[in-house]
């Protein structure tokens, strides 16, 4: 069972409280761009082994959207930020290399 | 390749059955290959076997991580159906299906093709709909269904309860010709028959490194050592997204865990398959005995085989009020496994942004029915460098063209 701290209500939420959202800080794109820009913004993902920020919907708690930073191979939680966040905060960077010090962030 | 037959079953009996052999062999990479396909479940022994049968390509080497059908193929429910809602879909699924009836006979390996028939339940007024507009379209295609009402779908699996409260049985989509097969045996059986032409199945061989030389591949790095190839094929499921990234491109998919679990073994009380979509299950019996119960995946992104708690909860939960007679027994194994997700639920079978690299994934949950129809068509797209008639609808294009292949609407749940 993951469990996350919901950076907004600060409730620590069992999954079964949240609804996963999949890959965090992928760039919009609307009318105008390219077709291989939407395309990219739609559907192409990075599916890591290892960590991956991803998206997670506080649905039985406090109904907000917030990031988190997960290793999709253990499963450990490094930490979650808030979903105003346009990338990784610096704590949560830090949190990451602190455990993983190979790790590099692309 | 010794012939599997009663004949050699009394021969061996006086032998004290020491003369079988080996149903395939042990291979150490060659310098060279004109086709390495990455990958030893089903799907990638299958496209071996159809290069080697259609096209006569045998120079071709399988390698695997781990064990051969150690990933999804041994991780599945073993259901084999094709009563999807597209052409497309029910063109591949179907030919697949038709694969099967004789894959035992084709292969001399008895694969346990049972085609049992494969009932989908009708729980809400909605599910009743889409699915006579499934089996319309399943006539229009020659795939033989038909819609059964709850009366006789009582009689049919008498441990059914058709009166809900909360998810009333309203009717079924029946397919008389959809059923099950030992998972195992299906790439035992593909791996023994390549094996006995020449091709090399290597086992422990993980792929660490792509070398490209300007648009083409030359060869790949693995933890054997290096092997030139003339064409590169991926049938890795879950782990396509991460070859992809070591040949340089990404792909439109997610891997997420599935899982399964099976009941301790009781006596014969259900002889067809039943899906429940709207609740999210799905269950057969075991010719040992136990029932077979799949559920729905995890949402978020996982590699590490193991499954949500709460997604097994969910699926006994709900099977337990169509078939109360489930409820008192005991979970005897549960298991999960990778299985990467495309967005309109239909696979990838393409061509790719490396020219001598071609693609086979996106099965997510229902990979284990379309094995043989799935090397079918993907032998065709190595083989001649194009996809076939079957494979070109399910090309990397359909998602920047917007030519989706819906079954995630069209079934409400993939298998």
């Amino acid at each position: 069972m993951l469990r996350f701290k919901c950076p907004v209500c600060n409730a620590v939420a069992d999954e079964t409280e949240l609804s996963p959202g999949g890959e965090a800080h992928i760039e919009r794109m609307g009318p105008g761009s390219s077709d291989d820009a939407f395309y990219k913004y739609l559907f192409e993902r990075k599916n890591p082994l290892g960590i991956h920020f991803e998206r997670w919907f506080h649905a039985y708690g406090c109904g907000k959207w917030f990031h988190a930073a997960r290793c999709t191979k253990t499963m450990e939680i490094f930490g979650t930020y808030k979903a105003q966040e346009i990338k990784p905060p610096k704590h949560i960077i830090d949190a990451i290399t602190k455990k993983r010090p190979n790790w590099k962030n692309e | 390749m010794k012939k599997y037959s009663a004949f050699a079953l009394v021969k061996e009996a006086f032998n004290n059955h020491l003369g079988w052999g080996r149903a395939w062999r042990y291979a150490q990479p060659k310098k060279r290959y004109k086709v390495i396909i990455v990958g030893a479940g089903g799907h990638g022994l299958a496209t071996a076997y159809y290069l080697g049968k259609n096209f006569g390509i045998r120079d071709v080497a399988v390698i695997e991580k781990g064990w051969l059908g150690g990933g999804n193929t041994g991780r599945n429910t073993t259901i084999i159906r094709s009563n999807y809602l597209h052409e497309e879909s029910a063109a591949i699924y179907e030919k697949s299906r038709s694969l099967y009836e004789t894959l035992s006979q084709e292969l001399n390996y008895n694969i346990m093709f049972s085609p049992r028939g494969v009932m989908m339940l009708c729980q809400t007024e909605h599910e009743l709909r889409a699915m006579k507009r499934t089996y319309y379209a399943n006539r229009l295609f020659g795939v033989q269904t038909e819609m059964v009402s709850p009366m006789r779908m009582k009689e049919m699996i008498p441990i059914i309860n058709t009166d809900g409260p909360r998810y009333p049985i309203l009717g079924g989509l029946w397919q008389p010709r959809g059923g099950t097969a030992r998972h195992d045996a299906v790439a035992w059986g593909y791996a023994r028959a390549i094996s006995s032409w020449g091709a090399d199945i290597i086992e422990n061989c993980e792929v660490t490194g792509i070398v490209r030389e300007e648009s083409k591949v030359a060869s790949i790095q693995t933890t054997k050592g290096s092997i030139d190839c003339e064409k590169l094929c991926f049938v890795v499921a879950g782990s396509s997204s991460l070859l992809a990234e070591l040949a340089g491109f990404r792909l439109p998919l997610e891997s997420v865990a599935l899982q399964a679990l099976v009941s301790e073994p009781i006596k014969p009380v259900m002889d067809c398959v039943v899906m429940a979509n709207t609740v999210h299950g799905y269950m057969s019996q075991s010719d040992k005995g136990e029932m077979v119960i799949g559920g729905g995946a995890d949402g978020y992104n996982n590699y590490s085989q193991r499954g949500s708690f709460q997604h097994i909860e969910e699926t006994v939960r709900a099977l337990i009020e169509t078939f109360p007679i489930i409820s008192r027994l005991r979970q005897l194994r549960q298991w999960g496994g990778i299985v990467d997700m495309t967005g309109d639920r239909s696979p990838i079978i393409s061509k790719t942004p490396v020219e001598n690299i071609f693609l086979n994934c996106g099965w997510g949950t229902g990979g284990f029915k379309a094995i043989p129809g799935s090397g079918w068509a993907t032998a065709e797209l190595v083989a001649h460098g194009n996809p076939g008639k079957l494979a070109a609808p399910f090309s990397l294009a359909r998602f920047v063209e917007g030519r989706m292949i819906d079954e995630s609407i069209a079934a409400a749940v993939a298998h």
